[in-house]
């Protein structure tokens, strides 16, 4: 069938979000919100130790309080244990350490021990008070770098703390250091820090018997992972699993997985017969959901005498924690693997390594792997100050220029044609002034000021497309009103789909943005959901390939109607017209009521209905690329950083909503900027974390952040809509960014920081050993 | 469990009678027995702004407030701002505009707190605003959307004087 792709009407505006009007008013419906009748309240005993065997656990005193329903300890629940892999892991992988409830030793401050069921959240706090426990305390094993070698085990049933290690040897990078003129090395450190979505983690679960059915609602990225994991905890079909998607107040990563917690409840909720809810409160969510970025990567690379990359060689080592969010992961694998980034940087061998420590497990955090821009961009910055070139040009001699597209990186990844890194680079250095900004720090340099200028560019594989992240689904109906329903798998938390879907539907359909509804949760086709930056092309890729498959009969009923020709009609805001005869024209809501309530009027041959199911195969990855430079000013005596400027070039090929992709971006920025400079998940030598509120635990207020400029390059992917992936860009070019930045005012120190956070502790540390 | 005491409070123009123990928090109240459920819990102990409500005409945290403390008080929460059904408070509406929220989880403390902050500060500069936005926490936006929109509404709620 003949059908004219509708012109872009809605795609590329900042069309207002349909969310909004229900969250700016209160009326968002998050999973705290679901209040059933008879519903019952948990919470958790946590361990206080580090690393210690139960010696007693009783808790008949929990449970004889008035209000109290149940109390649960890891024997009561962890036979349910074997399938609490997540769905990236395969069943033939290694079973990764998990259970619900600790179960006769703790691995971790904030280790779950025991779980009170009762008529309130108070009621439950006060039963935790009332059980009865001892512990042997055991030597931790905190230090991450040294966990390999302890004789304590993190998990004694796997007898050792090493997790992964993986090297990746390559003759050629041997060869090409020892002709090189230059080779640098350093060791980069991040330090732990953590998600800090703004609503905690939570679920509620009830049970239905007979039905055999478990409704839930949670707050979570990835409704079908719930369903699929939750199903394979409880025995039960995916069927008999109803995981319904409300609002979710933010994930960055931390929701995309189910934690013991969220398994603890499914399983009591069934024993219990009882609708329960579990909200984790803020102490929980900074001790025991899930902690990242606690790694290390050694970094030396080859140059030759006028600044060419020839050769890396990197070392990784990263902390698991004890529990995984999500199962055992190998990042640093990836942050290896991508650490070439937008460069010609020549071989590269790697190894990467993951350990357990008893502290809080990793978990995905927005970029996991953005080691790679982290290490390889704080070292290119030290390397123009070894060699004495200037950041800037030292980048331009070795950024990937379209005349290298297609380029074949030596670690396996291979860059297509539509990334733009060198005018994402050269965008950012003129929206900064970069050549002004170098004689505005000379001159206050001269006048005992210290201003620094930091950049960093990366290159970031989106939209994975393999094993269970490669599809979206996407299920449209035009309702017999004419309305349009999407049914997707995606979990939208702060992502804006239920605007930028339906901006791409009506588009594609001939609608107005506000006709469509997008539903997410029970009755989608299976996804993996909303993170890893892949919703707009994924996920955006099935609807519009959904409305298409509409519009096609949405233009052939009109045009058998309409006694016209198909070729001749147009669909624009939800009106089908002859071109250049506007009167001549009936609305989707006459073609939807024809459809589905006067089928005998359709063209024959023609199915009645106006509905389409399409399900997307993402390409491997589609890359974005962007450049970020920011300006401070540092305080010698105080060691306090300011922020001044801070400029952002990307190109996330073709935009769907400009005004939610500078959100995406500035969002992740700031998140970037906590963590150089201020957040920080501290433990203390014996496993303590001493972060346990927002007064320890520092999350960027509006007061330390500087306006963010953004510009676009548009370079369109060749995925059907021509975008690619953003939500995770701004915290993976922000941390090196804001480091270098820092670094380059401390230059006239003639010190060089390698680790963070920037606090300023560290950096009067910085300066006081510059005296040394 | 400690004895039941009754509460009664004006929220959002409308009286409500209810129940609880002397620790029950107003934020708790508000959420389970007046259907405030825009009234979120971020933290718990104070620091991210979440819960924040009018009491009297005052910004406070009603994480921090028990009930008993607001007894006979007149409450005003994010679902008591806009005038009807179809309008929003120029704040919100200005957080629409500007993008000043994504995942919508700490807006309605915001939108309550730059609500009575333009009350008492109805002309701020650019550095009052952050100031004035400092005591409420948001994870998603980095601020950008939400200082635009305390200015955009600043502007309108003066000029509408």
């Amino acid at each position: 069938m003949a059908s004219t792709a509708a012109a872009a009407r809605y795609v590329g505006q900042s069309v207002k979000r349909l969310e909004d009007p229900r969250l700016v008013t209160g009326h968002g419906r998050y999973v705290d919100d679901i209040m059933l009748p008879g519903m019952l309240h948990v919470a958790f005993g946590r361990s206080d130790l580090a690393r210690a065997t139960i010696t007693h656990l009783d808790t008949s005193a929990a449970e004889a309080l008035d209000g109290v329903h149940a109390v649960f300890t890891g024997v009561d629940l962890n036979s349910y244990n074997d399938s609490l892999r997540a769905s990236l892991h395969p069943p033939e992988s290694p079973a990764p350490p998990a259970n619900m409830l600790a179960d006769g030793d703790v691995r971790f401050v904030g280790d779950p021990y025991v779980m009170v069921v009762a008529e309130s959240r108070y009621i439950a706090e006060d039963a935790l008070d009332l059980v009865e426990a001892e512990f042997e305390p055991l030597d931790p094993v905190v230090d991450y770098e040294t966990a390999a070698e302890s004789d304590n085990h993190v998990h004694p049933e796997l007898g050792g703390n090493l997790a992964h290690d993986l090297p990746v040897p390559n003759p050629a990078q041997q060869e090409a250091f020892e002709s090189a003129a230059h080779i640098i090395t350093e060791t980069w450190h991040q330090h732990r820090q953590t998600n800090v979505p703004m609503e905690t983690r939570g679920i509620v679960a009830s049970w239905q018997p007979h039905a055999g059915v478990m409704e839930v609602w949670a707050s979570t990225q990835s409704p079908h992972e719930m369903q699929l994991v939750g199903a394979r905890v409880l025995g039960i079909g995916e069927h008999k699993m109803v995981v319904h998607f409300g609002d979710v107040g933010g994930g960055f990563g931390q929701k995309m997985f189910l934690g013991r917690e969220d398994m603890a409840v499914l399983v009591a909720a069934k024993l219990l017969a009882a609708p329960l809810k579990w909200i984790e409160d803020r102490r929980e969510n900074l001790l025991a959901s899930n902690h990242a970025r606690i790694e290390q990567m050694t970094v030396s690379m080859a140059v030759d005498e006028d600044g060419n990359f020839l050769a890396a060689d990197l070392d990784q080592l990263e902390d698991d924690g004890a529990y995984p969010l999500g199962g055992p992961a190998t990042p640093g694998a990836m942050a290896t693997m991508l650490y070439p980034g937008p460069y010609r940087m020549g071989p590269v061998s790697w190894r990467a390594r993951t350990v357990y420590t008893n502290t809080c497990g990793r978990g995905a955090y927005r970029g996991p792997w953005q080691m790679e821009s982290v290490a390889r961009e704080q070292m290119i910055d030290r390397v123009a100050r070894e060699i004495g070139m200037d950041p800037l040009e030292l980048r331009r001699r070795n950024v990937l220029k379209p005349d290298d597209l297609p380029y074949q990186v030596s670690t396996g990844l291979f860059f297509e044609t539509t990334i733009s890194p060198d005018q994402t680079l050269e965008q950012a250095a003129e929206m900064i002034g970069y050549d002004d900004f170098r004689a505005e720090q000379a001159k206050a340099r001269e006048q005992g000021r210290y201003l620094g200028l930091g950049m960093a560019l990366y290159i970031e594989p989106t939209s994975m497309g393999m094993g269970p992240l490669g599809t979206e689904s996407a299920m449209l109906r035009v309702e017999v009103d004419g309305h349009v329903n999407v049914f997707m798998g995606t979990g939208s938390h702060g992502q804006s789909l239920e605007t930028t879907i339906a901006q791409l539907v009506a588009d594609e359909l001939g609608v107005r943005p506000e006709d469509v509804t997008l539903h997410q949760g029970h009755g989608s086709g299976y996804g993996f959901g909303t993170g890893g930056s892949r919703s707009a092309v994924i996920a955006g890729s099935a609807a519009r390939a959904a409305a298409s498959g509409v519009r096609d009969k949405v233009v052939a009923i009109a045009a058998h109607l309409m006694e016209a020709s198909a070729d001749d009609l147009e669909v624009a805001d939800g009106v089908i017209s002859v071109k250049g005869t506007p009167a001549a024209s009936m609305t989707m809501a006459q073609v939807a009521a024809t459809a589905y309530q006067n089928s005998d009027a359709l063209p024959p041959g023609t199915e009645a209905g106006l509905e389409h199911t399409a399900r997307y195969k993402a390409p491997p990855s589609t890359h974005s690329n962007a450049c970020h430079i920011c300006t401070c000013e540092l305080d010698p005596d105080t060691g306090k950083v300011t922020l001044l400027r801070y400029v952002v070039s990307e190109d996330c090929g073709v935009l769907i909503n400009p005004m939610v992709v500078d959100g995406q971006i500035a969002g992740g920025v700031v998140q970037g900027i906590g963590g150089v400079l201020y957040e920080h998940c501290v433990y203390d030598e014996s496993g303590n974390p001493l972060a346990s509120t927002f007064l320890d635990y520092l999350v960027p207020t509006a007061a330390e952040v500087p306006d963010l400029e953004t510009g676009h390059v548009v370079v369109p992917s060749d995925t059907p809509g021509g975008h690619k992936g953003t939500g995770e860009g701004g915290a993976i070019g922000a941390p090196p960014a804001v480091f270098n930045a820092v670094a380059d005012a401390l230059a006239p120190f003639g010190v060089y920081p390698n680790r963070q956070p920037l606090d300023p502790n560290a950096v009067l540390g910085l300066i006081a050993s510059a005296s040394d | 469990m400690a004895d039941q005491i009754p509460l009664s409070m004006t929220v959002n123009g409308r009286t409500r009678r209810g129940t609880g123990e002397p620790r029950l928090t107003l934020a708790d109240f508000l959420r389970e027995q007046a259907q405030c459920t825009g009234v979120h819990l971020g933290c718990e102990h104070g620091v991210c702004g979440s819960c924040t409500v009018l009491m009297d005409g005052e910004a406070v945290r009603s994480c921090l407030l028990f009930a008993v403390q607001a007894e006979g008080a007149d409450i005003t929460t994010v679902e008591g701002l806009a005038p009807d059904d179809e309008t929003l408070h120029p704040v919100q509406e200005a957080f629409r505009d500007c993008h000043g929220l994504q995942c919508g989880f700490c807006t309605p403390g915001f939108v309550v707190s730059v609500a009575a902050f333009l009350e008492a500060n109805p002309d701020p500069s650019d550095a009052e605003i952050r100031h004035g936005i400092a005591g409420n926490l948001c994870r998603c936006t980095g601020y950008q959307g939400i200082v635009a929109a305390t200015r955009q509404a600043a502007a309108v709620m003066r000029g509408g004087e």
